[in-house]
């Protein structure tokens, strides 16, 4: 019988960002193969308080650790603290956001513990776990055992339902930093300048408008309107992120943000194998696309061949019509 | 400055449609895909050669450049195109990628770089096969050394590199001080993205991504010294511990309808996806 840990991930704010309870999730998933019970590590400056938000959840515990060395997130401060409480665990899990994705391989690598990265799924073996993995820029899925005695994985956000409350209350206890190795002495945050926008978060929002290299420097005037009438979120193609038309933190694709909304707008973009990775598990998609024969329209459920700079903004009329309609 | 490049080769991402997955999904069929090396390692050399010259035409070389590939006897293709773009020395650990996962490439890059002592080991953020971006945070952790993933941007100091990275919601810079592990992202090859302290003020690159070799470059680069060690010789009899049991094909998706115009699919999307 084995444990599973779950590391929460923290807003600059110190609140639980939502990707923790993906990982939340993948721990329960996991569960019945280990057969014990899951817990939470919670780190930073304010790291009780969050705990607070997290003990509804059915953990068996919420493990602070507070400490004001911790305010910025960097990975060598970060993993040693996590490797010495996932001692005590089977599973160590977090969302493959670049948090997880950075601070992951770095605690497996000190635990000498196998990982499987960004998995999609997670099933029961027996008393193995199995991780369900896209590979081949989703050209596959492998699914993948760890013969370690303690494994860690990350799960894709876009993949796992976050996890509602539970009920109960889980214990909070504080657990102290461990001193960092001779790594942490040489690196040092310098800043992080975040985007700033009113918009959802891409790996959350139900509608992801996303456009391409053909919206030029008109990108934002064109795609604006139509995110605000539909309350969504703006992604964009590299291409269009490469030319500085969007922030490369908007970038949807195999090698950007995995997103999976209810509905996606492909607009000028062409559907290179690479975007498609990232955003195929859209319920419904749409692509705006002037050239008929773009790869996009293969798997888009409404395709409309037409210029963009048009058929946008009388896209936003039409709904914004629609939308008045349904009152 | 003496960087440590790691490349592998990939199936060409473009001939992914050929990726096939036989019934019994053991095994990814590799036959008839092209092999290039892993696009971000490409990017790793890009950037690991401007930080060794001076911008100058014709450029000098100021520092080493060490291409290492774990892989069959074919890789080789790749680490003399490595040297032929301007690699000093290529290392290539023989073995195949069924015998590879993660742990071990770590742990065979960690014994390499305990061996040459590079300032800077650059890398991939991630291979565009296996996905698994997992490399380079793991070696830096087993050499005790900083690290910053998925840099974007690079600017020399002294004695290390202030490293723009592409993180969830912005952009997060760090300063590292060799020896350390940098894995980079697709913006590391703008044209202005590093600023080696070798290049004069505003020096921008002519072009877009990487580099090409020239012809003679090509001819020279079968002269580069490229040596081969056997994987046991670094990590002893260590196993692999991540046992692909099955692979499959992705759902696929089908194309669904072209609409004449806006009115028809706002149509569609509130009465048939009922989406709006
Ligand atoms: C290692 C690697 C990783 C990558 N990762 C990603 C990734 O994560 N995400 C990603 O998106 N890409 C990624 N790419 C890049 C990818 O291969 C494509 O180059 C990119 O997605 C193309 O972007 P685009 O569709 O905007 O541009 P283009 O391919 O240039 O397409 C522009 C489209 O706009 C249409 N168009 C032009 N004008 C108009 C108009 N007026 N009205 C309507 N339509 C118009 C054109 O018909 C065309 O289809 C990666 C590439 C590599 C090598
Ligand atoms: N077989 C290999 N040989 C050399 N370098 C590798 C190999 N596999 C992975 N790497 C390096 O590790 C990086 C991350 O790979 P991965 O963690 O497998 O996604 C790659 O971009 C390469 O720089």
């Amino acid at each position: 019988m084995a444990d599973i840990l779950v590391v929460a991930e923290l807003t600059a704010e110190g609140k639980v960002r939502k990707t923790t309870h993906s990982a939340i999730t993948m721990a329960k998933l996991a569960q019945p193969a280990l057969g014990g019970s899951f817990s939470i590590l919670v780190l930073g400056p304010s790291a009780k308080a969050a705990a607070a938000e997290l003990t509804g959840f059915g953990a068996a515990k919420v493990l602070a650790c507070e400490d004001q060395s911790l305010a910025n997130y960097v990975a060598e401060h970060y993993a040693p603290t996590v490797a010495a409480v996932g001692k005590a665990f089977g599973l160590v899990v977090a969302c493959a956001s670049s948090f997880g994705k950075d601070l992951m391989p770095r605690v497996a690598a000190k635990l000498d513990a196998a990982y499987a990265g960004d998995c999609s799924g997670v099933s029961v073996n027996g008393t193995k776990v199995v991780f369900k993995r896209p590979m081949f820029a989703g050209n596959a899925f492998g699914h993948v055992e760890l013969g370690t005695a303690i494994q860690v994985a990350t799960a894709r956000q876009s993949e796992f339902e976050p996890a509602a409350p539970s009920g109960g209350s889980s214990p909070i206890e504080a657990v102290a930093k461990v001193a960092p190795g001779a790594a942490a002495s040489r690196v040092e945050f310098v800043s992080l300048e975040a985007v700033k926008s009113a918009r959802p978060d891409l790996g959350e929002a139900g509608v992801v408008v996303a456009g391409g290299r053909a919206l030029k420097e008109k990108f934002f005037d064109v795609l604006n309107p139509l995110a605000d009438t539909l309350s969504a979120a703006i992604g964009a193609s590299r291409a269009a992120c490469d030319a500085g038309y969007a922030p490369g933190d908007l970038q949807v694709g195999q090698t950007g943000k995995i997103v999976a909304p209810g509905l996606y707008f492909a607009i000028g973009i062409s559907g290179a194998i690479q975007h498609i990775a990232g955003m195929k598990g859209s319920k419904t998609i749409v692509a705006i696309n002037k050239d008929a024969e773009a790869p996009i329209f293969q798997l888009s459920d409404y395709g409309l061949v037409a210029d963009l700079f048009q058929a946008v903004p009388a896209l936003v009329e039409d709904l914004k019509k629609h939308k008045a309609q349904k009152g | 400055m003496k960087i440590l490049v790691a490349l592998k080769r990939v199936a060409d991402p473009a001939n992914h449609n050929k990726v096939k997955i036989p019934a019994t999904g053991e095994k990814i069929d590799t036959a008839g895909l092209e092999w290039q090396i892993n696009p971000f390692d490409l990017y790793a050399l890009e950037t690991a050669l401007r930080l060794t010259e001076d911008g100058k035409a014709p450029k000098t070389r100021l520092g080493e450049v060490v291409a290492v590939t774990l892989g069959p006897a074919e890789t080789e293709t790749n680490l003399r195109s490595a040297l032929a773009t301007g690699a000093d020395r290529a290392i290539r650990v023989d073995t195949t990628d069924d015998a590879l996962d993660g742990r071990l490439v770590a742990a065979a890059l960690q014994k390499l770089v305990e061996e040459e002592k590079p300032d800077l080991v650059l890398m991939g953020k991630q291979v565009v096969d296996g996905e698994n971006n997992y490399v380079g945070q793991a070696l830096a952790e087993l050499l005790d050394w900083p690290m910053a993933t998925f840099a974007a941007t690079i600017k020399e100091e002294a004695g290390g590199l202030l490293v723009g990275r592409e993180v969830d919601g912005g952009v997060c810079t760090l300063r590292v001080k060799f020896p350390a592990v940098v894995t980079v992202d697709l913006r590391i090859v703008s044209p202005d993205s590093v600023r080696s302290s070798k290049t004069a003020e505003g020096f921008k690159y002519p072009y877009e991504e990487v580099r090409f070799a020239p012809l003679p470059a090509i001819m020279q680069a079968k002269k580069k010294p490229l040596a081969v060690k056997k994987l046991a010789d670094l990590v002893g009899g260590a196993t692999l511990s991540s046992k692909y049991v099955k692979f499959e094909a992705p759902p696929a998706r089908k194309a669904g309808v072209k609409v004449k115009d806006v009115a028809e699919l706002v149509q569609k999307l509130a009465t048939e996806a009922k989406a709006i």
